[in-house]
């Protein structure tokens, strides 16, 4: 993990938003961050983002009692803080849901005091009941 | 494998390891009243040598005459086929050709056709025409070439389950994860020393069948005069079954550039290509590497020059246990039975070496004929090659017919469910038995479903479930 | 045996198979039916359940198993019929479709028949690393099914070949796990991977990706315990001199996904050496009357977006096709073959019909790291497509939209070509 900001950084970093890929040199310094390298707005906002508060929407599985499946896919509704990832995986790892289960329903709520909750993304009937 | 009792103080008959040797042996003692085991210190039958096999039954012609090799191949060769239809195991008589390229190579097949008929082998000469026309894809560069119309395929392993299956619904015992560990006389014949799960447990003998494989020297030298078995690599390739370069086995004659590889379909309509011929200090020496197979698949190219690598589906390696020029068979000291240094071809030989050490035995002990002996042994139905009408029989009688875990072999739960049943323990236990696992994809997509039902059936957690016993387990 | 009628019968309930489904049904066809071997709709889908799906088709961020359930939804709304536990064993050549199912065998007489099977992962047979066969080596797919799917745990310290999207998420996957993932290998100078899985799977975690770097020994009797990776020339050949070797319980073969077409070659479907799929005509029927083919099967695609709209072309051609309108890909009078050069390893479809209308959507992929290209139609030696692309890469899809009046050109042609040019390109 490398998302440590300082006061007055320089970082590079190549571009996601779309295939090209433009190398990105993003440089901090006070309150404005410079963005180099980027051939559109898109790319100056993720070095921004990227610099100052980057985010990751996590997904992962949690177990679940007297499903269908063993486990559910689920996801952070919403990116949180890169920093957190680790600990919202561990809250989510020590979690258990009772099926059955509905896409959407809150799997751990407010995960790590980010405001983000974490839902399910797959349903899971429970067992015996045949579902569809 | 099923079977099990406690092991009795004294036994009529041990049999040391469950290769094709072993199990044929076995099988065939099950003819003859008595208390019989097979060992083998692996975690099922058929997980040595005999797993990474061409799966030729050689025609006979090719043995030197008057040797052990010679003997029993010809008359092994001649069991075959009723063999396997008594053991219900893939077999099929699709013929063999030696192909030469020049000159010295067609002397070379004057030499075996003369070889054959000492033998007793009949084989013809035929030119390069009559060999394309029984092989289109023969190269163009091949002169004239030696025809083997006995030759045939087999399938080696379920051979050796076969007649483990056989030998066991006949009152047979057979244990595995049991390595022989110490082997001495005894007043009454042999004690062996036999360890499983750690605990090391003797048992009596009357008499005793080596049939080690790579370690018959050691157990050998501890009652007879020292022998040493040097394992010697052969590595494969093993191609798609949509490839199908040819329909007969195709031999090169050998070259001063060294022996040839062989092309063969097999049973199933794969393609196997290989053996090279590495003589390896290591007796667990398995691996594969990259230089010698690519050599393996140059040397096949010379025979047939359309075989595309991009049909290959896996690459494996044996290791064949040679002790000199000949196989060492029989009594070896008093009541112990050699069947050592079996190399190729030893899976042709395999039914009149099993008969021989047998009837040998029973001799020696006096035993009296089983009356009760079934020599059928009833193969799993196979749903892949049924008709669809047999297959909704099937889906009818049991409903775990109609799902299918094998997408590319088309082996149905149903299958694997009674490959457990009758012995096997893990993911390769079950591809020997019903092929899950060994078609174009090479289990990717029956691998997390078969762990499910190696586990439930096995009663054991996924995690445990293993590839082919020991610490090879799927999870951590 | 139950025999049954249908007007459309497809073969798998993926991605693919759905949008098919949908398609041909709001094309006017009622009588579908959609066969599944699994339980449950959606099929790889619901194994991949990182996000980053639907952002074409449903305009929102969605999940693997999210976006399979849309789709079920559609299917629920229009109650088209889905067989579950039906594995197809057979297609003839006269729409005869053969499958097993936990009632027994079952034979549809289809009207038109979709295939729509998806693909299977290049095993490691197919790429010949040399050492010892011990358990711990899968192929990442595999390995992404029994994790997120089943619920196992498969390894704690782990190897990846291949920087394919699958083996980029799964490194971020087993990192999450709670394992280590030691490195990403890739074979080729560049990764045929989104850069957006790049960033996000392996830079994020500090996870090495080491291009132009092979696997050439896998090592460990029961379990593995090594890998041996060393650097590749230009020729992909490894330098033994740069040979080391580095500690793993598990790898990871992320190398390539083939078409699964076994039933189609049943068939007598005629495939592709390039893209392992069916030469298809603009409204995707095979050579073979009636027989359609969509989605991973017909050629591998990289977002399942993109499976979805050619899928849902491939429905509604269907769909017009048990009305006899469409065209026929077996008349060889009735329809231009689009040859590809300079760059362009394929194009799908292969065959334009002459006396097929509307507009055409070319699908290609390109054999190399392109920038600032173009790609070229020329419908008898004149250009009449020139598209600017500032990067091209093997590892994602391109598309050409053509006008009605390109559709109509290309259709009229003797000679159509599509190619990449790079010279003039500013």
């Amino acid at each position: 993990m490398s998302g440590k900001t300082t006061n007055n950084e320089v970082r590079e970093f190549v571009c996601i938003c779309c295939p090209i890929g433009c190398k990105l040199k993003a440089e901090r310094d006070g309150n404005t961050v410079r963005v180099q390298g980027n051939t559109c707005k898109r790319g100056e906002k993720y070095a921004i983002d990227e610099l100052t508060a980057p985010k990751r929407t996590v997904t992962t599985t949690v177990r679940i009692d007297g499903g269908e499946l063993p486990c559910v896919p689920v996801k952070t509704k919403d990116p949180i803080p890169k920093d957190k990832i680790f600990a919202a995986l561990y809250i989510i790892k020590h979690t258990k849901l009772d099926a059955p289960v509905a896409i959407g329903d809150i799997a751990v709520s407010n995960v790590c005091g980010t405001g983000v909750d974490v839902v399910v993304t797959r349903a899971c009937a429970a067992k015996n009941v045949r579902k569809e | 494998m099923k079977g099990k009792k406690e092991i009795g103080k004294t036994i009529d008959c041990a049999v040391v390891g469950g290769g094709v040797i072993g199990c044929f042996a076995a099988r065939e003692l099950s003819r003859f009243r008595g208390d019989f085991c097979l060992f083998e210190a692996e975690s099922d039958v058929a997980s040595g040598t005999t797993k990474a096999n061409s799966g030729i039954v050689h025609a006979g012609y090719d043995a030197k005459p008057h040797t052990q090799k010679s003997k029993y191949n010809v008359a092994g060769s001649l069991m075959m086929e009723k063999v396997c239809r008594e053991l219900e195991v893939p077999y099929k008589r699709n013929g063999a050709m030696v192909i030469a390229f020049d000159a010295d190579g067609r002397e070379k097949l004057t030499a075996l056709k003369a070889r054959g008929i000492e033998n007793g082998v009949q084989t013809e000469i035929i030119s390069s025409d009559a060999a394309r026309a029984k092989e289109p894809r023969l190269s163009d560069r091949v002169i004239a070439a030696l025809y083997a119309k006995s030759s045939a395929i087999v399938s080696p392993y379920e051979l050796a389950i076969a007649c483990a299956e056989n030998f066991i619904d006949n009152g047979g015992r057979v244990y595995t994860n049991t390595c022989v560990v110490g082997i001495a006389r005894h007043e009454r014949g042999y004690a062996l020393t036999v360890r499983k799960d750690g605990k090391e447990t003797t048992v009596v003998c009357r008499a005793v069948i080596n049939a080690a494989g790579l370690y018959a020297d050691e157990i050998h030298n501890a009652v007879a005069k020292p022998i040493a078995i040097r394992p010697r690599r052969g590595q494969y390739v093993l191609l798609d079954k949509s490839a199908m370069p040819v329909t007969h086995t195709v031999f090169q004659t050998p070259t001063a550039l060294g022996k040839g590889v062989l092309v063969s379909p097999t049973c199933h309509g794969n393609t196997v290509i290989g053996p090279s011929a590495e003589d390896v200090s290591d007796k667990t020496a398995l691996e594969t590497t990259a230089d010698v197979l690519d050599e393996v698949f140059r040397k096949a190219a010379l025979s047939v020059p359309s075989i595309n690598k991009r049909d290959i589906i896996t690459q494996f390696s044996g290791l064949r246990a040679v002790c000199g020029d000949d196989f060492i068979i029989g009594e070896s000291a008093d009541g112990f039975f050699d069947a050592a240094g079996v190399c190729s071809p030893g899976l042709a030989s395999s039914p009149a070496i099993g008969e021989y050490l047998a009837t040998a035995v029973a001799k020696k002990l006096g035993l009296d004929e089983n009356r009760a002996f079934d020599s059928h042994r009833a193969a799993i139905p196979c749903f892949a090659t049924a008709t669809d009408e047999e297959r909704d029989r099937l889906i009818q009688s049991d409903p775990r017919y109609g799902h299918i875990v094998c997408r590319c072999e088309t082996v149905t739960e149903a299958e694997i469910i009674e490959a457990v049943r009758r012995g096997a323990r893990d993911l390769d236990g079950v591809k020997r038995r019903v092929r899950a696992g060994m078609g174009r994809c090479q289990a990717g997509f029956c691998t997390p479903a078969m762990v499910k039902i190696l586990s439930r059936e096995l009663g054991i957690p996924e995690e445990l479930v293993t590839k082919r016993g020991g610490g090879s387990y799927m999870g951590i | 045996m139950e025999t049954i009628e249908k007007k459309i019968v497809i073969i798998g309930g993926g991605p693919a198979g759905l949008a098919a489904a949908v398609a041909a049904y709001d094309a006017g066809e009622r009588d579908i039916a959609v066969l599944e071997r699994d339980g449950y709709g959606g099929g790889i889908l619901n194994q991949c359940i990182h996000n980053g799906f639907g952002l074409h088709t449903f305009n929102a961020e969605l999940t693997g198993p999210e976006y399979a359930a849309r789709y079920l939804e559609l299917m629920r709304a229009r109650n088209i019929r889905i067989d579950y536990d039906t594995m197809v064993l057979s297609v003839s050549g006269d729409r005869t479709v053969t499958a097993a199912g936990p009632r027994g065998m079952v034979r549809y007489d289809a009207g038109a028949v979709i295939l729509a099977c998806g693909c299977r992962e290049r095993p490691r047979g197919a790429i010949n690393i040399a050492g010892t066969r011990p358990s711990g080596v899968f192929s990442a797919g595999t390995a992404q099914r029994m994790i997120n799917v089943d619920g196992q745990r498969i390894g704690s310290r782990v190897f990846i070949l291949g920087s394919g999207d699958i083996g980029l998420i799964m490194a971020r996957r087993m990192t999450f796990e709670g394992a280590s993932v030691a490195g990403v290998a890739e074979l080729m100078p560049y990764s045929s991977g989104l850069s957006r899985n790049i960033a996000q799977c392996l830079d994020d975690f500090g996870i090495p990706l080491m291009l132009s770097t092979t696997v050439i020994e896998i090592r460990g009797r029961d379990r593995i315990s090594s890998v041996v990776v060393a650097n590749v020339d230009e020729n992909k050949r490894p330098i033994k001199s740069t040979a080391r070797e580095i500690e793993c319980d598990t790898l990871l073969l992320s190398v390539g996904l083939l078409p699964e077409n076994e039933l189609a070659m049943g068939a007598g479907v005629s495939l592709s050496r390039v893209t392992g799929g069916a030469v298809v005509n603009d409204a995707f029927m095979t050579d073979v009357d009636g027989v359609f083919m969509c989605g991973n099967c017909l050629h591998v695609h990289d977002l399942v977006d993109y499976v979805s709209k050619e899928s849902a072309a491939c429905g509604r051609a269907a769909a017009e096709y048990v009305k006899a309108k469409a065209p026929c890909n077996t008349d060889k009078s009735d329809f231009v073959t689009i040859k590809t050069s300079g760059g362009v390893r394929y194009c799908v479809p292969q065959n334009i019909t002459r006396s097929g209308g509307g507009s055409i959507t070319l699908r290609m992929r390109v054999d190399n790291v392109y920038r600032k290209a173009r790609l070229v139609v020329c419908a008898d030696g004149a250009a009449i497509i020139n598209r600017p692309r500032p990067i091209m890469t093997p590892g994602e899809m391109e598309t050409l939209e053509l006008d009605d009046k390109a559709s109509t050109a290309v259709r009229k042609a003797e000679k159509v070509e599509v190619r990449l040019e790079t010279e003039g390109v500013k």
